[in-house]
């Protein structure tokens, strides 16, 4: 049975959560402009909540439970991997850059499908869009909301459907009241919850190894191929490690969930500050947790399951209550990631088909409606499929990631910065991406020994390219966005 | 109609690729460089490894001092409103 402490501090970071989904609802109510505000929380984030917002929505239950649970069994290689992620802090940030939120505002865009629209002008991109972002996104939400619910079980003792209800109930109130707003500023205390996490649970074991020279030393007596680049069993191979760049690091342009976060933000100076301080959090947690999961070795050995291994670490280095404190770290991540994929998908609904083809000439207060009721429903709805989840759903959720970087990454880069991009280039490496990376994953998931998201991220570039070439007479230069 | 504040952007986002392209190119030079000898051989810095040290460590630090002198020194301040933009 887990102590009382360990459980207390979960309890108030559950409280202040709670609290600020209420306050973000007031201010909803003041506001003039309620799709704007309830999904981009009125583009008022100043450079703090921006990057915070990012690395929350980015690090999720993987960065702190199954990244440094691999970490304990490859070792070293798995935190230099673990680093291609540093890119995330500040290249999306600098590639969408001022462009994006300039066009942004000047469009009323509220959604990344509503920049699109503009654009390429095509339904069929707008509803392909839509759905490759419902179908996936409330997969990959389903999938986070298990392991939420299976997080709390394992550090309370609580059924799995009690453990689920509690999660739920917490995300879902202040997502549906407080809207984005609400999102980023929970994100706030959810990304400083992970980063000094992090920093106490990597002192507490460096503490608890013996110095990191006892720790390297057990790990060489161990299997010295522990501490090279090349992983305990020698099979992470340069080639692979580096196309986890594609995955990590740059294809992030493309997910939606941390695209429109650069369309929310005030001004330019909270976009100079949010990299620095988001590439300074990113690489803390990443090199922190990842080290966390390989520095756990020699102080508990012989754990057979990766997942268990910074529970039950945090557990043993750590005095009860800030053990509490840290465990709230991946309760943190993972709420973050889920609050993002609920906000944005409820967004889809309701701006991108609601307002574009059901009822374009809904008024204010019934929008406000169908928004609310749209987030619940959704919520609810994941709810259901937690409870006992579909295999369909587990199955599209390893698609989710590098499906919609493969969809959406050309369509968005080529769209800004490229005048002759044109709808045909990008439907066709919509389709390309998303297809050749399903069918890759699925029958050549090690295809010539890199990840299986880089072939359909070129196969999607050639397409865009190829076709908008081709198809150049039919369509005018784009010229609204120079 | 050109609009000076992207050519503004256009150049920053350029910057963005260079940046990562470094960043590349430190993390797999200092990793597989140093890294590929048999872990007997290896040298230490502060009790880490010496490729790992270099690569996932100063090279993380190096970036974000590099980060921050290009946001300093390159990336411009433009309002984002065309209201402002008219004053």
């Amino acid at each position: 049975m887990i102590h009382w402490q360990v459980i207390l501090p979960l309890v108030l970071f559950l409280i202040l959560i709670f609290m600020i989904g209420i306050w973000a609802n007031t201010r909803l109510r003041q506001s003039d402009s309620f799709l704007q505000e309830y999904f981009l929380g009125g583009r008022e984030m100043g450079g703090f909540l921006l990057a915070m917002t990012m690395i929350a929505t980015y690090g999720s239950a993987s960065s702190f439970i199954g990244g440094p649970g691999v970490a304990y069994t490859k070792g070293l290689g798995w935190v230099l991997l673990a680093m291609a992620q540093l890119p995330a802090g500040y290249f999306v940030l600098m590639v969408l850059g001022k462009k994006f939120a300039i066009i942004a505002r000047k469009f009323n865009t509220i959604t990344l499908i509503d920049f699109l629209k503009i654009r390429y002008q095509s339904d069929a991109i707008v509803l392909l869009s839509a759905l490759a972002i419902i179908i996936f996104l409330f997969s990959s939400m389903t999938a986070q909301w298990v392991g939420g619910a299976r997080l709390i079980e394992s550090l309370t003792g609580l059924s799995y459907t009690a453990a689920l209800f509690i999660f739920a109930a917490s995300v879902l109130v202040y997502v549906i009241i407080g809207g984005f707003r609400a999102v980023a500023l929970t994100d706030a205390v959810q990304g400083s919850i992970m980063v000094i996490g992090t920093i106490i649970l990597l002192v507490g074991t460096i503490i608890a190894g013996g110095g990191i020279e006892a720790i390297m030393a057990s790990l060489v007596a161990e299997n010295p191929q522990l501490i090279t680049p090349f992983g305990a069993e020698g099979d992470l191979t340069p080639l692979y490690v580096s196309t986890f760049w594609i995955l990590i690091g740059i294809g992030v342009v493309g997910l939606p969930q941390i695209a429109v976060r650069a369309m929310s933000y005030k001004d330019s100076k909270s976009m100079h500050r949010a990299i620095i301080i988001g590439t300074i959090a990113i690489g803390t947690i990443m090199f922190g947790m990842h080290l966390i999961g390989v520095f756990a070795r020699p102080i508990l050995p012989g754990i057979e399951i990766g997942d268990k291994v910074m529970p039950l670490l945090t557990l043993e280095v750590l005095p009860p209550f800030v053990a509490g404190f840290v465990l709230a770290a991946p309760m943190a991540a993972t709420m973050s990631t889920v609050n993002a994929l609920l906000i944005l998908v409820s967004s889809t609904v309701v701006k991108d088909i609601y307002l574009n083809y059901v009822k374009p000439e809904a008024s204010e207060t019934s929008i406000k409606r169908v928004s609310f009721w749209t987030t619940s429903i959704i919520g609810l709805a994941v709810v259901l499929f937690a409870m006992n989840p579909p295999s369909l759903i587990v199955w599209l959720n390893l698609f989710a990631f590098g499906g919609l970087e493969a969809a959406f990454v050309w369509s968005v880069v080529f769209g800004l910065y490229w005048k002759g991009a044109n709808k045909y280039g990008a439907l066709a490496s919509m389709v390309v991406g998303m297809t050749s990376y399903i069918a890759i994953s699925i029958w050549w998931p090690h295809v010539f020994g890199m990840h299986s998201v880089t072939l359909p991220i070129v196969f999607s570039l050639l397409a865009f390219l190829i076709m908008s070439m081709a198809t150049h007479r039919r369509v005018q230069p784009f010229v609204l966005f120079d | 109609m050109k609009d000076q504040r992207f050519r503004i952007a256009n150049r920053e986002a350029l910057i963005g690729v260079g940046l990562v392209i470094i960043n590349f190119a430190i993390w797999f030079g200092f990793a597989y460089g140093l890294g590929s000898t048999d872990p007997e051989n290896y040298t230490y810095v502060l009790g880490f490894p010496a490729w790992f040290f270099y690569s996932t460590m100063a090279g993380t630090v190096f970036m974000i001092a590099l980060i921050i002198f290009v946001l300093k020194r390159y990336f411009k301040d433009v309002p984002f409103d065309d209201e402002e933009e008219k004053l």
